[in-house]
Formats: structure tokens, sequence, C-alpha cells
């Protein structure tokens, strides 16, 4: 049927070329409407004789399925086009930065508090806070440093008046934390402590950490295992070499120093270690017992360990920081490094 | 304290390097700070003579020298004003090269030609003279390389001794220690009593016997003062650090250094009548050594004669009664000063002496018996003389007495971790100079500690001894025992870590500022309280303890502002210190806020922040509160009148935030839009307990309202009222605009008001959230005057 024919051509050829489904609905009413030319094609089907009837008609049906088909097709192709043409206009450049605030930062202090206190609360120390003006006894005399102790020269000690000072280590914490809690006790006593001292690597305020553990079985071994547990665990290096060197403290005996292998310079010897390859990184030893009985511990039944350490030395070497007075001058700078 | 190695050696030699040695002695607890060789560079040095030396024909300062090295006589040039012949001085010869890095060769100095360099000590680094070439002693062996001649080949040991060890002040106490740590056999040089030769002495008497309970003099006549110090003496004091004074003066020195006893010598023809140790009359006046005077208070002992102060007991000598050139007879004291009246006592004046500092630690009461003998035998070979017999004032029963302390195995295992063999005990205390009385029922030691020891009156001291000598590398690690207690903080309480955390995740960084700031800084914000003062401010910018935290964190502002940073927010947490008898030291927390709303970025404005960013900071931080936070306006020192309001928590004031002052920001060069809060910290830890409330299955239903008010009727009671007029079914109120201008009367405001009603059980009619809306509006209108805007 050559009429059939054509019109099948031609309507493709409509169907491709419709630019909008409008188009495309115009073509269809064209084709398929009640006045349509494959409805009057079906329509004119009566005119024939009743055994041609039935094949025409399936290829008229044909037809206006394929056409139907096409129709939709080209559609969704169209409304595929929109789309993609709208996602293009609104494309971005995803380089640019997004809207936001800038996150802040814990000063590198608090956060190197925060994660030795961490090690140690995993161990069941419980961290207490004190006062920083101190009276003498608890920061001087409960610690077995009478008046005149040659050691107290070594504190350099700010005053307030004859009976108080600006504490020169947290220990007055843990005498507090001794006479109002019974043993066993595992405290550490993160702060502000300070030093009539200033200079390159002095600052009059600076920080430490001291921790207290008092039970019935404890022992200078036990104390080692801590200190390098911790030591290994901070510095991250399990392998870091730890060597505990005879001391004195007033409260404490035996007493210790503890170095650390450098970690800048693996021991070869450089300038943050003076070339001897060792690090002090901080002080500990087993309670003096003259401490424990001021406090009114039962030395009979209990005795402890107890160490201290600078935070600020500690925090320097891990994060590398050069300076001591960076810690104090707040540059956003240098704050905004320890994100 | 600084010896040298070879000296120690004398004493003990374990069989280790220099460097091996000063780790047995860091490990014994004598920490060695440094150790450094004496001399460097004294390569092709030697001593010389100079056998003529005339006038340099083309330089008038100038001479030019004939110089035998021992093997040649050469040509030297030389400026020094004593190069003169028959002087023996140190040459370095072509080749060397000095301390200083000068390489030596041949030269012409003003066109005559010099051979090397005849040297100052200064120039060989071997003291501070550069006054002139360094005079070798008449003998000198010519042709020997200084290093010989002068033994520098030494290494200084710097000890870092603790306060406890004043019995390691000396070459004797440090090669103890060492001998016992190492196993070596201690040496000590051979020491006899001087047997006295005149029968002269000085009358004694101890008017103080509890604070000086043991003097001992001796009379030495026929002193030649004028006689030099033998060299190895005087290179030995230098190698300490001690000047060499006189040869008697010397001696007294060399013996403290050699054995720890602090030693006076006096000129006996300028001591009137006798000895008296006595504590100072009231007003008394003497001049020192030093040059100063001091007027001494009662408690200071002195030694005087029958008429005047002589010296300050233990500390230093008097003017007047020192030797001198022309001393001829010298009356040497030996004494031991109880430490409890030496403690603090110099630095009362303002004095730190080699003598003090032993002293007021602790010397061995016994050893001026050693020490007297030692000096007597070394002025005898030096200075020559007749020694008269010792005269000894001793005090015993107020002599520092050694009690038996017990040492049980049980402790020793139980306090160090350890087992140790009894015979290992034994010998680490009877090195150190204890008595040992082992006690092998119990498994107990009775241990006496030697007269040198001041720190040895329990257990604890004698566990100590034992952990250092037998090595704390030695001590294995062991796990610690006992159950850790499990108790956790309180959920009610939000833990200092999370609110900080909170403010770096709202863009703050947090600031560590001292806690002392300057007066001024205090006065700008707090001028009506007067702070805590430190008596010994490290500076008059760091001189009272903050009132507010609000000066510091300004400070770290400005020094930003400063480095072209726009954009500072900080917070810090600390304490504040307030006056007062109790001192109250009260944890805060400051926050800073200035420059622009958002970082500088091509999606934000440059809008600077205001007063409402710090309330929101606020706000944000305590939402989580266990109580109604309200803001109520206020007026404080150093903010702005009109932004400025104190925060309450429930009914207490719990802070205060606002704008800076304009002025206040002037002084302190900052940006006109700067905002500061301070709160406590602890209206920051409460936090409400969640307790569930059914989430309504039913619709709700929001109105809109907007009322005008008057500008001075705060947003919040507007708020308030409606809330409380809204009835039951009210779930949310809140401002979503606030309009001023045209259309709004002058003195008024449009505050518009979004309403949400909710109810539980079902959903909430037309009718009746109109009829709240119409209560809201009367109650409204009623109470704040307020109307509703069409």
């Amino acid at each position: 049927m050559q009429a059939l024919d054509d019109l099948k051509a031609e309507a493709t050829a409509a169907i491709e070329s419709a630019a909008d489904s409008a188009a495309l609905e115009k073509l269809r009413v064209e084709w398929f409407g009640k006045k349509g030319r494959v409805t009057d094609l079906l329509k004119s089907l009566g005119q024939l004789d009743a055994e041609a009837r039935p094949k025409v008609g399936a290829e008229i049906n044909a037809v206006k399925q394929l056409l139907n088909e096409q129709i939709s097709e080209r559609k969704q192709s169209l409304q595929r086009a929109a789309i993609a043409e709208q996602l293009a206009a609104e494309s971005l450049d995803v380089t640019l930065p997004g809207r936001r605030e800038d996150l802040g930062a814990l000063h590198p202090i608090t956060r190197t508090i925060d994660r030795m206190a961490a090690y140690f609360a995993a161990l069941g120390f419980k961290v207490v806070e004190g006062p920083e003006i101190e009276d003498d006894y608890h920061n001087f005399e409960a610690l077995n440093i009478p008046a005149h102790h040659p050691a107290r020269a070594m504190h350099d000690t700010f005053y307030i008046d004859d009976t108080h000072v600006l504490r020169t280590h947290t220990s007055g914490v843990q005498v507090r934390t001794m006479e109002t809690q019974e043993p066993p006790l595992r405290v550490i006593c993160p702060g502000r402590v300070y030093r009539c001292d200033s200079d390159l690597t002095h600052s009059p305020m600076f920080h430490q950490i001291e921790g207290l553990l008092i039970d019935e079985d404890v022992s200078f071994g036990q104390l080692k295992g801590v200190i390098q547990d911790f030591l290994h665990a901070f510095f991250e290096q399990d392998a870091l070499a730890v060597r505990f060197r005879p001391s004195y403290f007033p409260f404490t005996e035996p007493s210790a120093e503890v170095d650390i292998q450098c970690v800048k310079c693996a021991s070869e010897g450089c300038r943050i270690c003076s070339g001897t390859g060792w690090l002090e990184v901080m002080g500990c030893g087993m309670v003096h017992p003259r401490v424990l009985e001021m406090s009114a511990v039962d030395t009979d039944r209990y005795q402890g360990f107890a160490f201290g350490m600078g935070v600020e030395r500690l925090a320097m070497l891990r994060y590398g920081i050069g300076d001591l007075r960076l810690n104090f001058e707040n540059d956003l700078r240098f704050l905004a490094q320890f994100r | 304290m600084i010896l040298s190695e070879n000296w120690l050696r004398e004493w003990v030699n374990p069989d280790l390097d220099a460097e091996a040695l000063a780790h047995a002695l860091t490990m014994a607890g004598l920490e060695v700070d440094a150790v450094t060789p004496l001399a460097d560079g004294l390569d092709g040095v030697v001593v010389a003579e100079i056998v003529s030396a005339e006038p340099h024909p083309d330089a008038d300062k100038l001479r030019v020298c004939s110089v035998n090295t021992g093997t040649e006589t050469v040509q030297i040039v030389c400026g020094a004003p004593n190069a003169a012949a028959g002087l023996r001085a140190p040459l370095a010869q072509p080749g060397a090269t000095l301390p200083g890095g000068i390489k030596i060769k041949k030269a012409k100095l003003r066109g005559v030609e010099s051979q090397g360099m005849l040297c100052s000590g200064a120039e060989l680094n071997l003291s501070e003279d550069h006054d002139g070439l360094l005079a070798l002693a008449a003998d000198a062996p010519v042709g020997t390389p200084i290093e010989d001649y002068l033994e520098l080949n030494d290494q200084l040991i710097e000890i870092g001794l603790t306060p406890n060890r004043a019995d390691c002040l000396s070459i004797a106490g440090v090669a103890r220690d060492l001998a016992v740590a190492t196993g070596a056999e201690m040496r000590a040089p051979a020491l006899d009593a001087v047997p006295a030769t005149i029968d002269q002495t000085l009358p004694i008497e101890v008017v103080a016997p509890a604070d000086c309970p043991r003097y001992l003099g001796r009379v030495i006549r026929d002193v030649d003062v004028s006689r030099p110090t033998p060299l190895y003496m005087v290179e030995r004091l230098r190698r300490a650090g001690i000047r060499s004074i006189d040869a008697v003066v010397d001696i007294t020195n060399y013996v403290m250094l050699e054995l720890g006893q602090p030693l006076h010598a006096f000129d006996l023809d300028a001591l009137e009548g006798g000895i008296r140790v006595r504590t100072a009359q009231p007003e008394e006046r003497i001049t020192l050594l030093d040059g100063g005077e001091r007027v001494l208070t009662p408690d200071t002992l002195v030694i005087a004669d029958h008429q005047k102060a002589l010296a300050m007991a233990g500390i230093m000598g008097g003017e007047g009664s020192g030797i001198s050139g022309e001393t001829r007879h010298l009356f040497l004291e030996a004494a031991f000063f109880a430490p409890e009246l030496m403690a603090g006592r110099a630095r009362h004046y303002g004095l730190h002496t080699d003598a003090s500092h032993r002293y007021e630690r602790g010397v061995d009461p016994e050893l001026a018996y050693q020490a007297v003998e030692r000096a007597t035998q070394l002025f005898l070979e030096c200075v020559g003389g007749e020694a008269g017999p010792v005269t000894d004032m001793t005090s015993s029963t107020d002599l520092p007495q050694r009690e038996p302390v017990t040492l049980q195995a049980v402790s020793i295992q139980r306090m160090l971790g350890i087992n140790l063999a009894s015979g290992e005990v034994t010998r680490i205390l009877t090195g150190l100079g204890f008595t040992v009385e082992a006690d092998a029922d119990k498994g107990s030691w009775r241990c006496t500690a030697p007269s040198w020891r001041f720190d040895m009156g329990r257990e604890a001291d004698l566990l100590e001894e034992i952990a250092r000598i037998y090595g704390y590398d030695n001590i294995l690690v062991e796990p610690i025992r006992g159950a850790a207690s499990g108790d956790v903080a309180a959920e009610s309480a939000t833990p200092h870590s999370v609110i900080k955390q909170r403010l770096v995740a709202r863009g703050f960084n947090e600031a560590i500022t001292f806690s002392f700031v300057s007066p001024e800084l205090q006065q700008l914000i707090d001028p009506d309280i007067e702070p805590v003062v430190l008596k010994n401010p490290i500076s008059s910018d760091l001189a009272v303890m903050r009132t507010s935290l609000i000066p510091g964190l300004l400070s770290a502002a400005a020094h930003n502002i400063n480095r072209q940073q726009t954009r500072v927010r900080l917070f810090e947490s600390g304490l504040r210190f307030m006056p007062g008898e109790s001192l109250p030291q009260t944890p805060m927390l400051g926050l800073f806020l200035c420059g622009r709303r958002m970082p500088e970025g091509w999606a934000s404005n440059a809008e600077s922040v205001d007063f409402f960013d710090m309330k929101g900071e606020i706000e944000a931080v305590l939402q989580a509160a266990d109580q109604t936070v309200t803001f109520r306006s206020a007026v404080r020192p150093g903010l702005h009148d009109g932004q400025t309001a104190e925060i309450l928590l429930g009914e207490e004031v719990v802070g205060v935030m606002g704008r800076l002052h304009p002025s206040t920001a002037k002084t302190l060069k900052l940006p006109e839009q700067t905002f500061v809060a301070e709160l406590e910290l602890a209206s920051l830890m409460g936090r409400a307990l969640p307790d569930y409330e059914e989430i309504s299955k039913f619709p709700e239903v929001r109105r809109d309202i907007a009322v005008i008010v008057n500008r001075d009727t705060p947003s919040a009671a507007v708020l308030d009222t409606a809330r409380a007029s809204a009835g039951a079914a009210l779930a949310d109120a809140r401002i979503f605009d606030v309009y001023e201008g045209d259309g709004v009367a002058e003195n008024a405001k449009s505050l518009a008001i979004g309403l949400t009603f909710r109810d539980q059980s079902r959903t909430l009619t037309d009718e009746e959230i109109n009829e709240s809306l119409s209560q809201v509006i009367e109650s409204l209108r009623e109470k704040l005057g307020a109307t509703l805007r069409h």
C-alpha cells in the first residue's frame, strides 16, 4: 500500500524533526485525531472487501503503533534534553570554597593535657583541680619542704603575702586529695603553675600534669612501667628508649628523673638534646612516707608513687615547637595549626 | 660543681673512659651536666724563654725578642708589656691553631719577621687575662709542650648536685660514691696528723654550742705568705672555677674542694684576746671580705675576738682579720655549724658562698679533724711555719646524732620490686659509710648512717640508697595492680572538654594568657576592684592577678590585630582571682569576637559581627543548660553602655557580655565593633537530663502576628507575655522580624511573632486557635500597650 508507506516515511521524518512536545502533539492530532490521516485510513477500511480488510487493518494499526512509539520516544528524548540543558545551565564551579565558619582550635597545651588525661583515665586516674593561689602549707610544708629548705630555692616562688604563694607545682592538689579521700587513690592534677623566672627557656607561668597512685601494693617497678608505657603512647613510639636516673625531690623517695631518647635526632646528638642524645621529660618517685603521714595516710598499709611533668616541654617535643614563648602569645597563625 | 677528671682519678680510678665514668656518676644520682675538655688547640705551643727583648725599630709598643724554644732560638715580635729577658711564657709555633681559631705562621710585623707568637692566658683560653704574657714559673722546662707542663690533658666534669647530697661537694665525696657504684677501689691520699712543734694556742670560747657544736683552731707561726702557690694547686682551683689569691687562702680552698670542709685562716696578729663564737649583738656591724658592710640580726652567728666580730660564721670572713701580704702568723679555723642554723642565713644577707652552700646543706662534723691536719700539712709544705696543737671545742650533745635505722628485706621487695642478696645490701651500705648489723633471722639490717649523711633518718632513705647503687636500670618494669575504681562523671555535668569543643566547632581559637596582667589593663575593665598584687612580680606589666579574663583576651587580640589579622575569635578558660580574706578563685570562660561575621570569601559579605553574634554564641553554648538563660541590660566599666547585658541563669547573674566601650577600643587599638563576654564556667556545665516527651501525631498550626510596641519595651517581655497567655497548646513562639521606620511611629517598633500550636491528642480547630490568638493580642495590649499592626 503505497499511500501508507509514504505516510509512514513522512511521519517518521516529521517526528524526528519535531522541536518540542507541542510540535509532537500537533503531529499526533494530525494523524490520530478525529480527523487525522491515520484515523481516516482506518475509517476507509469499511470500503474494502472483507477478505482484504483484516490484512490492511493490521498494516495500518502496525504503522499507528510504530508512530505512537516514535512520538513517545521523541518526547522522552526532548525531556531528557531539556533537563540536560537545565543542568548544564545550573552547573557550578565546584572548586570554589564552601560557605562555612572556619574550625577553631584547642590550644596545644590543652590538646596535650587532654591526651595525657585520656591515657591515665584508661588506667583509672581521675582528673582533680585545685587553687592556683596556694597556701604555704599545701605548696611546701605538706610536701616535706619546710621553711628554709634548700629545695625552696629551686622553686623561684611568687609571693602573694606571708602565707600565700602562686603554686609552684600542682602537688598541693594531691595533698588536698589525700586529706579528703580514702585510699586507694588514682588522680592526675593538670594545671597552671608559676615560677618567678623568665627567659628563652623559662616562662613565669606554665603547665604541669602530676599524678598520684596510692594503694596497698605499689612498687618502684610499677612506677617505671606506668611511666614507660605512657611515654611510648604519648610519642606513639613503642621502641622509644626511656631512662630513669636517680634524683632528689623532697616529696618522693626514691626519686627519679626520666629521660627519653631524643625524639629529634634519635640519640645521635643535636641542639635539642644538647648533644647528649637524651631529653629530660619528667620527675617521679615513691611518695615520701613523711608526706603520707602529714596527710594522715596509713603508711603501714599504703604506699604510693607520684610523677610530674611539664606540659609545654612535652607538647613542644611532640609538635616541634621551638620557642616556649609562642605558647602564650596566642598568635592565630600559631593556634590555627592545632586544629 | 666542676671537678677535674684527673684529680678524681687520683682518688678512684674505675676502668672506664670519661664518658662512661660520667654515665656511672649520673646513674648513681650525681647528675653530670657536661664533660668538657679542659684545653683544645694547644698543639705546637711550648714553654719558651725570652733570651733578650729589644725595641722594634719602627713601632714604639712592639719588641723584638730572641726566644729559646728548647731546640733553637727564634725571633718573635711581641707587644706584651711584660715581655722581658728571662721570662718564661708559652710560645705558639708556626703550624699551631689556637683555641680562638687563629692559625700561627711566620709573619712580618712592621717589617720585622716573627717566627710565632708569645701568648697570654686569654689567647690560650686558660684564663681571662690578656694584659700580658702568661708568666710561667722560672723553672718551667723550656721546650716542653704547654699541655704537658700544665697537665692540661684533663676534662672538666660538671655535676648538678641535688640539695640532699652536700657530702658530694668534694672530690672525696664524689670518689666515695663512684667507688661503690663501680666497685673500683678508693685510694684516699695518706693523711697523717701533723705533730705540734710549738705550744702556742689561742683561747676559744663557744658561747652558742647548739649553733656551733664543734670548733677546731690551730696556730701556725712564721709562715712566708710571699711564697707562690704550687702550680698543681693553682690549676686545680682554676679548673673548679676558683681564682688563686695567695698560698694560704688557696690552701683553705683546696682542702674544701678536696675534702668538703670549709676552712678559714685569720691573721693571728689581728685577733685580740681570743676567739669567741657567739650570736650577733643588736645592730652589730661587720665589713666583709667583699667590702660590703652588713648590719647583723641577732639570729646570726659570728666568729668574734674579745673586741669585735671577725666573720659571719660559715658564710664569709671579715675585712681586717684576713690574710694580707704582712701576715706572719695564722690562726686556722675548722668548724661545724648546725645546718638548721645556717638554712637561709646567707640568702637573708643577699650572700651565697662556697662555705654557706655547704654548711646549709650539712658538712660532716667529723671532717674538721682531717681538714685541719690536711691544711696544716699543706701550709708547712708551701709556706713553711711551725704548727701549734689543735684546740678542740666540741659539745658532743649538740652534735647531730645518728640513730640506727632498720631496713627490712620485705621492704626492699615491696617498695622496689627487687630481691637482693643479703651480702649485696651490706656491701652497698658499708661502701657508702654505713655501719651495718645484719639480722639474718629477721631478714633485716640495723644501719647507722655515716656522719656525712644528713638525710638518712628512716627506712625510705635507705631504700633510695639501695636503689640508686643497685641501679634504676636493673629494676624490672611491672604492671600496676589493684582495681581502678569505675565511677564516671555525672551525666548532668557537661565536661569542660565538651564546652571547649563546642566553641572550637563554632570557630573560636583557644588562648592561654598569663594569670597576671598589668595594673592599667586590669583597671580598664574592673576599676572598682583592688586586685591581688604579687609581692615579687616578674615585671611591672605582670604585677597583679587578673580579676577578669577579658584583659588577657584583649591583649591577645591586639597582638593579632597588630599582625594583620582582622577577624579574631578567641576563648580562654581559667581562674579569676578576687581580693578578700578567702582569696576566691573562680573558673571562668572568656570570649572575644571582632571582625567579619563570616570568614572572607566569595560567598560572604563584609558585615562585621555585632552584639547578637556574641549573644548567639553564648545562647548556643548554653542551649542545653538546666535552667532558663536570660539577658538583662546592664552598664559595666570598659563596655558600651547601650550594648551590654548581664547573663542570668535562673535568678543568678553568671556573666556579662557586651561591646567594648569605644574609648577602650581606641586605647587598645581594637576595632569599634569588638565584643567580649565572661561567664562562670560552672554555669555552662549544668545540663538538663533528657526526659522524653511523647511526639504528637497531630498536625501543628502556625499563626503569625505583628505588634507595635514602644521602642524601649524588651522583646523578651513581649515573648514572655505571649507565651503566658497563649494557652497550653502553644508549642513555640519566636520573633522573626523587627522593624522600625516608615509606617511605624517614631519611638515604636514592630515585632513579628510566629506562634505554633499543637495538641498531643487531637487536631486543633480554627476556633480554638483564634481564641488563643485573641488572648495573646489582648494580653499584649493590656500589659505592654501593644497594638496589632495591619
